[in-house]
């Protein structure tokens, strides 16, 4: 491995950083006896980045070559930066040797468009299937459904890889149109809909006769970037949620803009909106997790989140009618909706009550936050503090707790990334 | 009146069927290599034997299914002081009730076992991630832990899935032996002081090669502008950079 590697190595892993989408959960794949890896459907990070990004898989791209201009993109045609392309042995070489020292599960691999988007993605698939079947490689291989790209390519790439993703990247058809002029929702939505009925075909399939191929069973993801555009947090969460239902997306990853591009055709922002993100990532948990509908969550009066507040206490906080909750008697839907409590307290909870009235000692050793929950619920030694409800009273006094931050755990949990990149 | 075992899960077990056969609830259970000496305690040392520790194992199945016992070893595992009393408690407990109280987590001994089995499922999990392979001259995969807790009766099974075609070996540096897969699993112990760090000159020059590519890798994924180094620090706690490549020197 010779310094050139190297060398390529430094530019394509920086260019493929502002990819969020790191997971390596949701795919299972057996490792056989002479082979190399698995997928444990767990996900791993094997470490983190000095801004506390999971780094679970060998995130590179092909190439930084690219005939688009995309104004958000740093591999844009227009931008002056040193390019770089790797081989598929490279590729194939690094993620094998990668993975047996136990650095990642697996490959993420992405590229500008070099020539065509056939000739690229051509490239993309090779890398997949000569893991798999050289080397004999079960473990997380992530590819990048490039727009445009051939439906037989596609299909090729869903044999070998436990997830696709195609990138919407920009909310609206409108904005994308301005800032990235060669492309449009009809190109990205047609790989997304190919895709969408061939795993479900597949998984039937797979029900009948097992021995029947995997195909993506990882699922496909996209991302969006946000806050290049002007679209609102209830635009995009309606768009995630459409493509949850209709596209059956496992993920839709949000990426708060970084200003790194100096593309007129883009606002100047002196950060990126980092708290904005991870309300977005908080308010798609909701969705997935917790049954909250897009409405329950936005609305005509309330079309941004919250900033301030999580979008679970800001959704308690605007339906008083609903509190408090008897954590004693409540469904589990309903405990969930709790501010301050999770899914684990409160599988702990409906567990725990069977051997009796719950009281607030056994709720804090339990693990729910009590600072917040206590506004919201009853339990057995204890009456329901009554402050009238006053939403204004209760939102003041929890953000006055200086210790209270809006639900702990979550800002880690979902590694906030950011934006960019990639067809 | 102290129990004295000798350290074993199964001198445990033994030390709990003792109780029930004396008809005496010890004041301590405690491993020999912890046991000091006092004038005025009475000491019984327990036998360890395998009918008796199976028949508490087997017992406690019965009540309260494998899950019970799974949690009892791995809280084992943990090495942490008082830990026996706690695990004896949850056997008492156990046998005494009719129902299943493996989840009774109002009692706050058995939710103390379940917050344990937690910290000890973490541990598992961070060495799934952190254990690094280095490719050694002879033709080993080579990794050197040092784990918080006694993790590596636990991990045994994810690398074996993970990597079954090569030989390989995980080392727990301070508990002094570790498992090694040729084919198939073993635990295996080296003398004192050694495989602490591994020389240099024993490593194959494509390895060093793949550390320094691992190394740029980390380096380039990198994003300055999000810098966030508390958060780092908690997903990767310095006392286990000792091992890590992305973060030792050189
Ligand atoms: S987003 Fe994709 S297509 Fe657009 S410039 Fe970047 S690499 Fe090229």
């Amino acid at each position: 491995m010779n310094h050139r590697v190297k060398e390529k190595l430094e530019i394509l892993a920086d260019a493929a950083k502002y990819d969020v989408s790191c997971a390596s959960s949701g795919s299972k794949r057996k490792n056989t006896k002479d082979g190399l890896g698995n997928a444990t459907g767990m996900g791993i990070c094997h470490t983190y980045t000095q801004d506390g990004r999971c780094v679970s898989l060998l995130k590179i791209l092909l190439t930084n070559h690219c005939i688009f201009d995309c104004a958000y993109c740093v591999s844009r045609r227009s931008n002056d930066i040193k390019r770089a392309a790797f081989t598929v042995q490279e590729v194939v070489d690094l993620t094998i040797n990668f993975y047996k020292r136990n650095y990642i599960e697996g490959l993420f691999l992405s590229s500008g468009i070099f020539k065509n988007v056939d000739y690229t993605m051509e490239r993309l698939v090779r890398i997949a299937k000569k893991l798999r079947e050289e080397h004999k490689f079960n473990g997380y291989i992530h590819l990048k459904a490039i727009p445009g790209a051939s439906d037989e390519l596609i299909h090729e790439a869903g044999l070998y890889a436990d997830r696709l993703s195609v990138n919407l990247e920009i909310p609206s058809e409108q904005s994308l149109k301005k800032v990235a002029p060669e492309k449009d929702y009809a190109t990205a939505y047609k790989p997304m809909n190919y895709l969408s009925e061939a795993i479900t075909e597949y998984k039937k399939e797979k029900k009948v006769i097992k021995s029947a191929p995997k195909f993506t069973p990882g699922g496909q993801s996209t991302q969006l970037v946000i806050g290049a555009t002007p679209e609102n947090d209830r635009h995009i969460l309606n768009l995630a949620d459409s493509l949850y239902q209709q596209q059956n997306l496992k993920r839709v990853y949000y990426s708060g803009y970084i200003p790194i591009s100096d593309d007129n055709r883009l606002p100047v922002l002196r950060q990126a909106p980092l708290r904005r993100e991870n309300r977005l990532y908080q308010a798609d948990w909701l969705m997935r997790f917790y049954k909250f509908k897009v409405d329950e969550i936005v609305d005509d009066n309330n079309p941004n989140l919250d900033l301030d507040i999580d979008p679970k206490l800001a959704y308690a906080l605007r339906n008083p009618q609903f509190f408090p909750i008897d954590v004693n008697i409540a469904d589990y839907e309903w405990i969930l909706r709790i501010p301050g409590i999770g899914a684990k307290s409160a599988k702990k909870i409906i567990a725990a009550r069977r051997f009796g009235k719950l009281r607030q000692e056994h709720l804090k050793k339990i693990g729910i936050i009590w600072k917040r929950a206590k506004y919201f619920l009853t339990c057995a030694d204890r009456d329901f503090i009554n402050l009238g409800f006053q939403p204004e009273a209760i939102r003041a006094q929890i953000l006055h707790n200086p210790k209270s931050k809006s639900k702990p755990g979550q800002l880690n949990l979902f590694a906030p990334t950011p934006t960019l990149l990639t067809t | 009146m102290t129990f004295v075992y000798d350290a074993t899960y199964e001198g445990l077990l033994s030390a709990i069927f003792e109780s029930y056969r004396l008809q005496t609830i010890p004041l301590r259970i405690v491993a020999e290599d912890k046991h000091q000496k006092s004038l005025f305690d009475q000491v019984v040392t327990i036998n360890t034997d395998d009918t008796y520790s199976n028949r508490v194992k087997k017992g406690l199945e019965k009540k309260c299914g494998k899950q019970a016992s799974n949690l009892i070893y791995r809280c084992f595992l943990s090495e942490k002081p008082g830990i026996e009393m706690l695990i004896f408690h949850f056997v008492r407990t156990a046998m005494k009730h009719e129902e299943n109280v493996l989840q009774n987590y109002r009692d706050e001994q058995i939710l103390q076992l379940h917050q344990i089995n937690k910290q000890i499922g973490r541990e598992v999990h961070r060495m799934h991630a952190f254990v690094r392979f280095q490719e050694t001259k002879d033709g080993m995969m080579t990794s050197l832990i040092n784990p918080d807790f006694n993790v590596i009766p636990l991990i045994g099974k994810h690398f074996v899935d993970r990597y079954p075609a090569f030989e390989w070996l995980i080392y727990d540096t301070k508990r002094r032996y570790g498992i090694h897969y040729k084919d198939s699993l073993s635990f295996i112990t080296f003398g004192e002081n050694q495989h602490r760090y591994l020389a240099g000159e024993v490593l194959t020059s494509a390895e060093n090669q793949y550390q320094q590519l691992w190394k740029s890798y980390f380096r380039a994924v990198d994003i300055p502008e999000r810098r966030n180094l508390k958060l780092h620090v908690q997903h990767v706690p310095k006392r286990y950079w000792k091992y890590l490549i992305e973060k030792s020197e050189a």
